[in-house]
């Protein structure tokens, strides 16, 4: 006597065959991989780039609803969150208030005598932010769910006249660069990205280096390449270069800042000094951000 | 399957691959994030088996890609073989298993984040693999074993199929 199981309406998979089933998850593991060489062999301007930027434009709709549902419940939490820290943000920002209106007396004048010794030498000078570029304001509507690529999706693309290696920012600073781009949609590279990265100065001693991701953290930056003999004191204030020479050019305007050096240090066998930079811009809590779009493109 | 199960699988998967894309990977705890779509496949491979648990994987990374304007088929693949996975030990050793899918999810979130850093790897990215498989794995292993039975009771009810983890109930005497 045998005992024969009765199978199953509902369990397809187990009612179907070995070889059925080889089959179709063979296919469908033949397919992602036509897709992975596809995509990564043809770039930007491959035949997949165009369903790719279709596909995103169909799907962008539910995107931007699913964001727009899910924000009054982001606010809510951010409010309920920052209450436990309020007391001391106000003492600090009290501070900082303080500290900034000094400042600002004191730029008010140098800006004054700035403009006085342009006008004298005639200097030309490269793009400048913000005055050169048109700010279009996008909402964030996606993000890639992998610890691989930091990067955002934003609703702008290019019907809006965003491009290819605009820079991003936010009212803090700057956010990172646009890497691809559709009709309705822009996927930005966050300066935490490993492949990311930008030349910067340390605003108060002119120090130069290059901002990159430091290596096992997820929010935290480095400035890389600076030279011994430069001074960079903690509290120091990091931005952006935009240095252009043999007509080459960075792609990000000078003077957007980045962050805040929280600590600096030095061995005898390092080439260059180890300073970590604390980013102004809060990379795991955008909602929106302003993408530069020059007003006159080379 | 029937006509009405196969859209009611297709709404799940769609669904739960936007919200992966713009509100779970946001949600940041402990330096990691959800996969809530990693365990709505595995979910559906244990409920429906290894095909529909592939094809599901496939169709849900497929969108997600697209919405991210990632590149194409690295998260299909993923999902493909995570939802086979899932399907084969449902099919398999977990009948009968109320802890499969605790089980299941668990080992494959491990296994899922160990074959994206290979796949990323082999395609020239530069891959932290502390970050990856550390930093970012423990926080979203426990989120994603919290999500596992919730997600599983949930799509037991909208499926309505019968659960491969369920011991089979009918058997034929044949003399």
């Amino acid at each position: 006597m045998t005992v024969r199981r009765i199978p199953s309406a509902h369990m397809s998979s187990r009612g179907a065959g070995p070889l059925r089933r080889r089959l179709v998850v063979g296919l469908l593991v033949l397919a992602s991989l036509v897709l992975i060489t596809m995509s990564f062999r043809s770039g930007d301007d491959g035949p997949l780039s165009g369903v790719q930027s279709a596909g995103a434009t169909v799907l962008r709709p539910f995107a931007v609803g699913v964001e727009r549902v899910a924000q009054p419940f982001r606010d809510a939490y951010g409010w309920a969150d920052s209450l436990l820290t309020a007391r001391s943000d106000a003492e600090r920002y009290r501070a900082e208030v303080r500290d900034l209106r000094q400042r600002a007396i004191q730029n008010e004048f140098a800006l004054q005598e700035n403009g006085y010794l342009r006008r004298l030498l005639r200097y030309i000078d490269g793009p400048r932010f913000p005055g050169d570029f048109d700010p279009v304001t996008a909402e964030v509507i996606g993000r890639p769910p992998n610890a691989f690529s930091q990067a955002i999706v934003v609703a702008a693309g290019s019907r809006d006249g965003v491009r290819l290696n605009d820079p991003a920012v936010t009212a803090e600073g700057l956010v990172g660069i646009v890497t691809r781009v559709t009709r309705g949609t822009a996927r930005i590279q966050l300066l935490t990205d490993q492949q990311a990265a930008v030349s910067a100065i340390d605003l108060g001693t002119g120090a130069e280096g290059i901002v990159l991701h430091a290596r096992g953290t997820r929010e935290t930056l480095v400035l890389d390449r600076v030279r011994k003999e430069d001074v960079v004191r903690v509290g120091d204030e990091v931005v952006t270069s935009g240095w252009s020479t043999a007509g080459l050019s960075s792609l990000y305007p000078k003077g957007i800042a980045i962050g805040k050096v929280t600590s600096v240090g030095q061995t005898d066998t390092d080439l260059f000094q180890q300073v970590q930079v604390d980013p102004f811009v809060d990379f795991g809590g955008l909602d929106a951000v302003i993408v530069l779009v020059p007003k006159e493109r080379p | 399957m029937t006509t009405g199960g196969a859209l009611r699988l297709s709404g799940v998967v769609f669904a739960a691959a936007v919200l992966q894309a713009v509100l779970f990977s946001t949600l940041l705890v402990g330096g990691g994030a959800p996969n809530l779509l990693l365990v709505v496949i595995v979910c559906l491979g244990l409920l429906r088996g290894s095909v529909a648990g592939a094809a599901s994987g496939f169709a849900g990374g497929l969108v997600v890609d697209l919405l991210t304007l990632d590149t194409l088929g690295i998260t299909s693949l993923v999902l493909t073989l995570a939802g086979f996975w899932a399907g084969r030990y449902g099919e398999t050793t977990a009948r009968g298993r109320r802890v499969a899918p605790l089980v299941a999810v668990g080992v494959i979130t491990v296994l899922a984040a160990l074959f994206a850093v290979v796949l990323h790897y082999m395609l020239g990215d530069e891959v932290d693999a502390r970050q990856a498989l550390v930093s970012s794995l423990a926080p979203e292993l426990v989120l994603n074993l919290l999500l596992a039975l919730p997600v599983y009771a949930l799509l037991r009810a909208i499926v309505r199929g019968r659960s491969a983890l369920e011991p089979t109930g009918e058997v034929e005497l044949v003399v």
